[in-house]
């Protein structure tokens, strides 16, 4: 199973890099396999309708929700080490040892992660993966692609969960082969349980499903990787007063694409060793900006960059230098 | 200490208008009495959608400006519409969203909303009002509303749920169906989906 896993990974990995040479055309530059992506989304839509769902729904329904919740919280207490290792790796070591404690805790008090007991004691879950530290570690997302029955995914993410993620993922180390995959069957099920609602919201929101599914993944991995302070996108109302059309045009097309950390000039607007990144810290350290400071905000651009100082986001805002920053992922192979 | 802040809250929510609310205050009164209804309405939760749509017209919407939200999510294409248009559009998008995330209210189940403090100078008159819904076992899932002065108090113009907002995420759809059929195009195509969306609801009553 693993050789077989590591063998789609590579195959997928050569895959990837031969579509990324002749990616071309296509209306939208962050989708420039749309073809193929739509084809392999309608397929996993099939799979999901077909059985995944069905079973889903059924283990819903069967199970009683306290048991359900526990088996829920026995998956996500396994990932929090690897989540840990992440933010680690990102330099948010406080994020870490947070997660390590997080999992000492549920494993030990919450009788094997059953309960989640760390979360009342204050332990916050995170959700982080190795595609999120390549963005953090400045790493555009490429082209946005459509995994084989995992599903929404991009070249870089795509690397990061099919090649790095399951060697942090203890059931890959169960020992016991058919163990190991009822194991991750049962995560699956449980996965896909928690998605029902969600997933129903968006087929009834959306008037091109594919289209949907592929904007919220994007904007929600630009989130992530930004830890929930990336700069907004294009608003014509907001920009109506000075030279409407043009403006908006301009940062659509500079903002859409999805997160982006290094700028043109090679500065990371997101250093690995920021913690200074994370709300509450930022929240208890940045006064708030009032409106007519805003201009004079606009020649500090180095200042941005520094490390140590708070993440300045009305100034990243309103400094065309950095706005621009954000370089199209696709031009990146 | 809790009971104290809520009376007080009540207090200042009977002494004031939804007009002089800060944004955050707002936000947060519209959450209390929405969260406090759904709790006691068995019937809400049950999925009554002649229930919910009457709780949302009279709590939610007032305070929500759909013409920004249109505009929001055409992005550069607003310009390209005429009034009538513009019209056209706000009305079958303001339908679209109402009918699609009012059913969202029947999977409240006790989870706890949290408001971030907010970061605003005294004059400003757009603002992002920052919560977080938080639930044991998963990760908290942050919803942040975007807020804009209006004569009639402050209104909320997005949401954005987990880094998704629920106002751009249609931005790339829109480009594409108004690249197709242009601007009618895309209206005529909200229009099918909102009927669709009715003849879903009716065959279920049924």
């Amino acid at each position: 199973m693993i050789i077989l896993r590591r063998f789609l990974g590579l195959s997928l990995l050569t895959a990837l890099v031969g579509l990324g040479g002749c990616a071309t055309t296509g209306g939208n530059p962050n989708d420039p396999l749309e073809g193929y992506n739509r084809a392999m989304f309608s397929f996993n839509d099939g799979v999901d309708k077909a059985i995944i769902k069905p079973v889903a729904s059924g283990y819903k329904a069967v199970m009683p929700g306290f048991a359900r919740t526990g088996v829920s919280n026995f998956f996500a207490n396994l990932g929090d080490l690897w989540i840990g290792i992440n933010n680690v790796l990102q330099g948010k070591v406080r994020a870490g040892v947070s997660d390590f404690g997080r999992f000492a805790m549920n494993t030990t008090v919450g009788i094997l992660g059953l309960f989640d007991v760390a979360s009342n004691a204050g332990l916050e879950k995170h959700n982080e993966d190795f595609g999120q530290t390549l963005g953090r570690w400045g790493v555009g997302g490429g082209a946005y692609f459509v995994l084989p029955l995992l599903g929404p995914s991009s070249v870089r993410d795509g690397i990061g969960r099919l090649v790095i993620d399951w060697h942090g993922d203890p059931l890959w180390y169960v020992g016991n082969v058919p163990t190991r995959n009822e194991l991750i069957a049962a995560r699956a099920v449980d996965d896909r349980a928690n998605l029902l609602d969600v997933s129903r919201l968006a087929e009834e929101a959306a008037l091109d499903h594919y289209a949907y599914v592929r904007d919220a993944y994007l904007q929600r991995r630009r989130s992530l990787i930004y830890d929930g302070e990336q700069p907004p996108e294009s608003d014509p109302a907001k920009d109506s007063n000075s030279g409407a059309g043009a403006k908006a045009d301009a940062r659509a097309e500079t903002e859409l694409p999805p997160a982006q950390i290094v700028t043109e000039r090679g500065e990371r607007v997101i250093t690995a060793d920021d913690e200074e990144l994370t709300p509450a810290k930022e929240f208890s350290e940045t006064p708030a900006q009032p409106v007519a400071a805003r201009p004079e905000a606009t020649g500090v651009t180095g200042a941005v960059y520094e490390p140590r100082i708070p993440y300045n986001h009305d100034a990243l805002l309103a400094a065309p230098a950095v706005r621009t920053g954000f370089a199209r992922t696709s031009r990146r192979p | 200490m809790k009971s104290f802040f809520a009376l007080c809250f009540s207090f200042f929510a009977t002494a004031v208008s939804a007009q002089e609310l800060a944004p955050d205050a707002l936000v947060k009164k519209i959450s209390d009495e929405v969260v406090s209804i759904v709790k006691q309405d068995k019937d809400i939760q049950a999925g009554d959608q002649k229930k919910i749509n009457e709780l949302v017209d009279a709590k939610v919407l007032p305070h929500f400006n759909f013409s920004h939200m249109t505009a929001l999510a055409m992005g550069r294409n607003w310009p390209k519409a005429n009034a009538e248009q513009q019209k056209a559009l706000i009305n079958e998008f303001r339908t679209l969203l109402v009918r699609t995330y009012s059913s969202a209210l029947t999977t409240y189940k006790n989870q706890v909303i949290e408001f971030k403090p907010l970061r605003a100078a005294a004059g400003d008159s757009d603002v992002t009002v920052k919560t977080q819904v938080k639930q044991p076992g998963t990760e908290p899932v942050s919803i942040d509303y975007g807020m804009e002065k209006t004569p009639t108090g402050w209104k909320a113009y997005d949401v954005v749920v987990g880094g998704v907002s629920l106002v751009t995420n249609y931005r790339e759809t829109f480009n594409a169906e108004i690249r197709d059929g242009g601007v009618d195009g895309l209206i005529k195509s909200l229009a099918s989906k909102n009927r669709s969306l009715d003849t879903q609801a009716s065959s279920k009553l049924k």
